[in-house]
């Protein structure tokens, strides 16, 4: 089954490579991108999206304020939380607002496993 | 004098390095949380490439703000002097946070040079052996010396260099629960290694799946 994926951190580059990633796994997904949380909220809007991917080190607000944020807009999306700041508070805190933690740089596995975990998704499964 | 760096950086390439410096504060700040026990919060990183002078003014000439440096000098493909910098008045307040609270004045004091050491040892080393990976380089890191004085000591300390080397000077604020602690990262490098960490970061761009454009895929 086609997914909706939206991709939000505001480096492009970093954007580029959680691609790549999803690239390997799930090329037939649709997905969007974001540099900032305003255009990424409008997003979950207008778009539905069923995963978001969000970096948690943003400037304005973070991934974990943007996380709670989506959630109440669309309490059905399945919500990751990327850094390579793994301290314990950080990771409780995307567990509390209901995301999973995944450590940046994000590899295909940790992302497959993510999408396996929560989505039941199978890469090529359509 | 040239006003303006001799190499500059396209925006995906300063993109590349800012997301670098973020793996390695973001590595870092979970050492730094072992060593005082409550979570260390980073900004986003700032980065920029100015001139040894304009680093020197950044930091400012006021002699009442004095300031201290954690420096460590790296070598490899890449060669230079990495600083952690911030005022003199807040380092107290880090060793504090480092040592703990329940420890005399006088070992306060005794304990501010190695707790300050281990601090830049902690993030300054974070951010090259994160950089060095990424690149797939090997950097040789020096042990850390801490100094005390203002900007222009810190960018003219000796062994050091040539004219026309560039600084990569990077904003970041971190903060634990006893006060915001405002501190920069500065790298000193030559000209050449300047020209080389811009091929590593093309090349790493690539590697990453980055090109010189990507498709508008938020198109809706």
């Amino acid at each position: 089954m086609t997914r909706k994926v939206l991709i939000v951190d505001d480096s492009k580059l970093a954007r580029m490579a959680v691609i790549k990633a999803l690239d390997s796994l799930h090329p037939d997904w649709t997905r969007f991108e974001a540099g900032d949380a305003a255009t990424a909220l409008a997003l979950v809007q207008r778009e539905s999206p069923d995963i978001a991917l969000l970096d948690f080190n943003m400037p304005g607000m973070d991934g974990l304020a943007l996380a709670a944020e989506v959630r109440e807009l669309n309490p059905e999306i399945l919500v990751a939380v990327i850094s390579a700041n793994h301290q314990v508070e950080v990771v409780d805190r995307a567990r509390a607002a209901g995301a999973k933690f995944l450590p940046k740089p994000l590899t295909a596995e940790a992302l497959r496993h993510f999408l396996v975990g929560v989505a039941g998704t199978q890469p090529g499964a359509r | 004098m040239p006003s303006q760096p001799p190499v500059m950086l396209s925006d995906l390439e300063l993109d590349a390095l800012t997301e670098l410096v973020n793996l390695g504060v973001g590595n870092s700040a979970v050492g730094l949380r072992e060593m005082v026990k409550e979570e260390v919060l980073l900004s986003v990183p700032n980065v920029v490439i100015v001139t040894r002078e304009q680093a020197i003014a950044n930091l400012g000439r006021d002699p009442t703000k004095r300031l201290v440096a954690v420096h460590q000098n790296f070598e490899g493909d890449i060669r230079g002097r990495a600083l952690l910098i911030f005022p003199e008045a807040q380092s107290m307040e880090l060793v504090r946070a480092v040592v703990g609270s329940d420890v005399s004045l006088e070992d306060l004091i005794e304990l501010e040079q190695e707790a300050l050491a281990e601090t830049g040892n902690v993030l300054l080393n974070g951010c090259l052996s994160t950089i060095a990976n990424s690149f797939g380089r090997t950097l040789r890191i020096s042990l850390p010396e801490v100094v005390h004085g203002d900007g222009s000591e810190f960018f003219n300390l000796t062994p050091w260099p040539q004219i026309d080397d560039s600084v990569l000077f990077i904003y970041i604020n971190f903060a634990v629960r006893r006060g915001n602690i405002q501190g920069y990262l500065a790298m000193l490098l030559d000209l050449p290694s300047l020209v080389t960490l811009k091929e590593l970061l093309a090349s790493y761009i690539v590697r990453m799946g980055g090109t010189a454009t990507t498709s508008p895929s938020d198109a809706g």
